[in-house]
């Protein structure tokens, strides 16, 4: 394969290392797999921005549904066009990876199911959500009775203090209740 | 930092300073690693580690030397560290996870045959039953007290398993965290039904489609549910399956009774004139009526149309009620046979007293004494030793037992497996989809299974002591053999609910279990004198007596009177009502301080969701106030992030407008704890270090 055109620094790497739920192993890998994605220009650049379109193209996240929510809560780009840094994408691959803990897992989980950004999950972001999950077929969506009674029963388990949404406390209480979903909260490379 | 060369005061720094300097520099230490699991972005993380580094190997440094010039210069510098706090809120303390919560539920069944089978000091086979042991007060040069020591261990056992039992169910209790008994069905099928290692896009399509469905399912099950429609029919339904279950239960109770009578009317007519199945009856009708009635009672539920989570918890009901009706039948059989045992023995003792007499030949009178006879042991005739026979019967149940679930394994499962997957090419009908299929793994029958296998341990292990032994035998070569079958033969369970949401229940059936099968054994102890020929206690009236003897004879005579007197009713009594009152304070603090906590937690939710709105307001006003002014510390990093935050706050009443300039992000790099959003939000209930240091 060849080196890549920027090798990652030592000190830098057990930096990383250090900041992660990564073992070097797999931050030298996530370096690879990233510097594929750059374009030819962007390699000389001091901290180069791999465009969205452009990470959705993995096959890790290829099939997900929720890739552009997660592409969005991860980027630190000014423009909101959810384009990834290397450090973003680190810290997209330790949130997602074996040993993180489920307080991490749990606190992005609820960004990436919070549609509007606006920090608690209403019946529009619920909504949302459901529609993702069920594909993006018409024939395999749920009705709108089925939709408002799901929604419903969602927030009558989940919602403690009665004000309509689930905000993070919440969430994390449900979660944390949740047998599968540390193992299913899992991107490896 | 000015370093005074030219000056030698000899300034010391004060154990407080030093004592606070210390303290700064492990917190340091502390926020370094648990940096890892802040969900803060990479930039603004190593920020911070790089400054907490630099901060540590500055001050570690001058906490180790004494020289009082650099001393000064430090302490300036520390003042100056310690007034800039740049972390407004202390690292967060984390509770380290107890993972050793599932290493004890195994343990409970475990640690008490292995300890059980330490004590007792010889390894010989024969050691199996109680009318090996001698009832010889005390053995060899060590003064070893051979009956004492059975009974406190059999005692003793019974009471470490109590404990254990409880410490368990109180931890478990504990975990809990206060009686939230909610089960999550539609939040987790939202929130947790997605696996994001899915890569494949067919992998995915049918994952969309199972998602879907299990929706549509879940929301229709839960309409089901809530229709009320003919409610007299299902009433009825639900009495006639309830009386069909007592019929059942009171059939296999009266087979069993029939059974025992019939095994003890084959006893007196001589075990050789019958069949291997005569002779084994009561077992085997035991074990295989535990076999068949738990399929007749899921066959009757369906009558009944429950909601499946409480349909599973009334055959639980159900099956312990069988096992324990069994169980107790046998005990009672069982008592017959003890009692005809001993009118053995009162016919025995009789005749020995005529056998001896014979021995002299009639030529002695009253009161004369006459030099032993030396008369062979073997020749000697041996009382009959009900203990042993009461040993020799748990063996075999035991044994019957774990024969029976072995051949139900092997042919229920494997045998089923390998007719349906051989069978299915030569079929008319789908064999692995309709019936008989694989079969499924059933968590809560094998449970229960172990639970009542316990059970009878429990009641058999002082009157066979080496049963515990054995059981951890055949506990091993259970784990393996179902190892390997759930693995080739089983399917898991189309609906997973679990019998109730703690993991108290099956603690509690354990503990009801533990109490109803010491019971007899206890009753047996008390009420019914030891055989005169076998045993450590032959010859006493009362097995307890063991505990009177070793009171008179080998402690001092003041103990015994101080005992004595502590076992008086008229203080036991006393005792026991006031150990009653106790019981009942604690369990309405206890009921109190649960209701205190959910109301506290309420509040608390309530509480930050207010603070956040107020902050939320006071940023707003930040913002109009210092519209103008672009911080000239500010770094474009943390315009960056300042940007990023400003986007997770608390629900907001107007939009910030776009043009707006970064908020006043004080100092460059540090970021005040409290102000954007997300930060801020109320820590969950238990924290949890990272459990893994990777290097």
């Amino acid at each position: 394969m060849g080196t890549t055109a920027s090798q990652l620094r030592k000190d830098l790497l057990s930096e990383y290392q250090e900041l992660t739920f990564l073992t070097k192993q797999e931050i030298i890998l996530a370096h690879k797999r990233f510097s594929e994605l750059l374009s030819k220009e962007d390699r000389n650049v001091p901290t180069p921005r791999v465009p969205m379109e452009k990470v959705l193209s993995l096959p890790e996240l290829k099939s997900n549904p929720f890739r552009k929510r997660i592409c969005h809560v991860f980027s630190t780009s000014d423009m909101k066009d959810g384009s990834l840094t290397f450090e973003d994408f680190l810290d997209l691959l330790s949130a997602f990876s074996d040993s993180a803990t489920l307080e991490i897992k749990s606190h992005y989980a609820f960004r990436i199911f919070d549609f509007d950004d606006d920090g608690t999950l209403d019946g529009g972001d619920l909504e949302k959500l459901v529609n993702c999950l069920t594909g993006e077929t018409d024939d395999t969506r749920l009705t709108t009775e089925e939709m408002r009674q799901l929604i419903s029963n969602i927030l009558e388990e989940s919602d403690i203090d009665k004000d309509g949404t689930v905000n993070l406390s919440e969430f994390q209480h449900v979660i944390s209740r949740s047998p599968d979903f540390v193992s299913s909260f899992k991107i490896v490379l | 930092e000015e370093e005074k060369v030219g000056e030698e005061k000899p300034e010391v720094l004060s154990p407080e300073e030093l004592e606070k300097l210390k303290e700064e520099v492990d917190e340091r230490k502390k926020l370094i690693s648990t940096l890892r699991g802040k969900p803060w972005p990479m930039r603004k993380k190593l920020l911070t580690l790089r400054e907490s580094h630099e901060f540590v190997e500055k001050y570690e440094g001058a906490l180790g030397k004494g020289k009082s010039r650099k001393l000064y210069a430090y302490k300036v510098m520390m003042l100056k560290a310690l007034m800039g706090r740049p972390y407004g809120s202390m690292p967060r303390k984390t509770v380290p996870r107890a993972d050793e919560a599932n290493a004890m539920d195994f343990a409970v069944l475990w640690d008490f045959g292995v300890i059980t089978n330490c004590l007792f000091g010889y390894a010989q086979y024969s050691v199996l039953f109680y009318g090996y042991y001698n009832s010889q007060r005390a053995i060899g040069w060590l003064k070893f007290r051979m009956p004492l020591s059975y009974f406190l261990v059999g005692v003793g056992t019974v009471a470490y398993s109590y404990m254990v039992v409880i410490r368990t169910m109180a931890r478990n209790a504990n975990e809990d965290g206060g009686g939230d008994n909610n089960s999550f069905n539609f939040s987790w099928k939202m929130f947790t039904s997605w696996d994001y290692l899915i890569g494949n896009p067919e992998t995915a399509d049918n994952k969309f489609a199972s998602i879907t469905t299990s929706f549509k399912e879940a929301i229709l099950e839960e309409q089901e549910s809530r229709k009320d429609d003919n409610i007299h029919l299902t009433r009825f339904l639900r009495v006639l399956a309830n009386f069909l279950v007592l019929c059942c239960l009171a059939g296999s109770g009266y087979l069993i009774y029939f059974v025992v009578r019939r095994s003890q009317k084959f006893a007196l007519e001589g075990l050789e004139s019958h069949s291997w199945w005569e002779r084994n009856e009561v077992n085997m009708v035991m074990s295989l009526l535990g076999m068949f009635c738990p399929m007749l009672f899921d066959v009757i539920s369906a009558l009944e149309n429950y909601h499946p989570r409480i349909a599973l918890q009334w055959q639980l009901g159900r099956i312990f009620a069988l096992f324990l009706g069994n169980l107790y039948t046998f005990i009672i059989a069982l008592m017959d046979e003890i009692n005809l045992k001993r009118e053995e023995e009162e016919v025995l003792k009789l005749n020995m007293t005529i056998w001896e007499a014979s021995l002299y030949n009639g030529t002695l009178g009253v009161n004369s004494t006459a030099p032993p006879i030396t008369v062979h042991p073997a020749d000697i005739p041996r009382g009959p030793c009900w203990e042993t026979m009461v040993g020799q019967e748990f063996v075999r149940l035991i044994v019957s037992d774990t024969m029976t679930t072995y051949i139900t394994l092997l042919i229920g499962d494997f045998l089923r497996a390998v007719l349906v997957r051989f069978l299915n090419y030569c079929w008319c009908w789908d064999l692995e989809a309709g019936f008989p299929s694989y079969s499924e793994f059933d968590v809560s029958g094998n449970v229960l299974g172990l639970i009542f296998n316990q059970g009878m341990i429990w009641m058999g292990a002082f009157y066979a002591p080496c049963l515990p032994a054995l059981n951890v035998l055949r506990l091993h070569v259970s784990m393996y053999l179902q190892c390997w079958a759930v693995m080739c033969c089983n399917v898991p369970q189309e609906r997973v609910f679990k019998a109730s949401g703690s993991n108290n229940f099956y603690m509690a059936m354990l503990l009801v279990i533990l109490f109803l099968s010491t019971l007899p054994a206890i009753y047996t102890i008390v009420t019914i004198p030891p055989s005169f020929d076998c045993g450590p206690f032959s010859g006493k009236s009362r097995m307890f007596d063991v505990i009177q003897e070793t009171l008179e004879s080998d402690f001092p005579a003041w103990f015994g009177k101080v005992f004595s007197y502590a076992s008086n009713p008229g203080l036991v009594l006393p005792f026991l009502l006031l150990m009653v009152l106790a019981i009942y304070y604690l369990q309405s603090t206890s009921k109190s301080y649960k209701q205190a906590n959910l109301e506290l937690k309420k509040k608390l939710q309530t509480v930050s969701r207010t603070i956040n709105k107020v902050l939320t307001l006071i940023q707003h006003l930040l913002y109009s106030l210092c519209g103008t002014c672009t911080d000239i510390v500010c770094s474009p990093e943390s315009k960056k992030k300042g940007g990023e935050h400003r986007a997770h706050q608390g629900k907001s009443n107007h939009q910030i407008p776009p043009s707006a300039t970064s908020p006043p992000a004080p100092r460059g790099h540090r970021i005040p704890g409290p102000l954007p959003g997300n930060q801020w939000q109320p820590a969950p209930s238990v924290q949890r270090v990272p459990n893994s240091q990777r290097h």
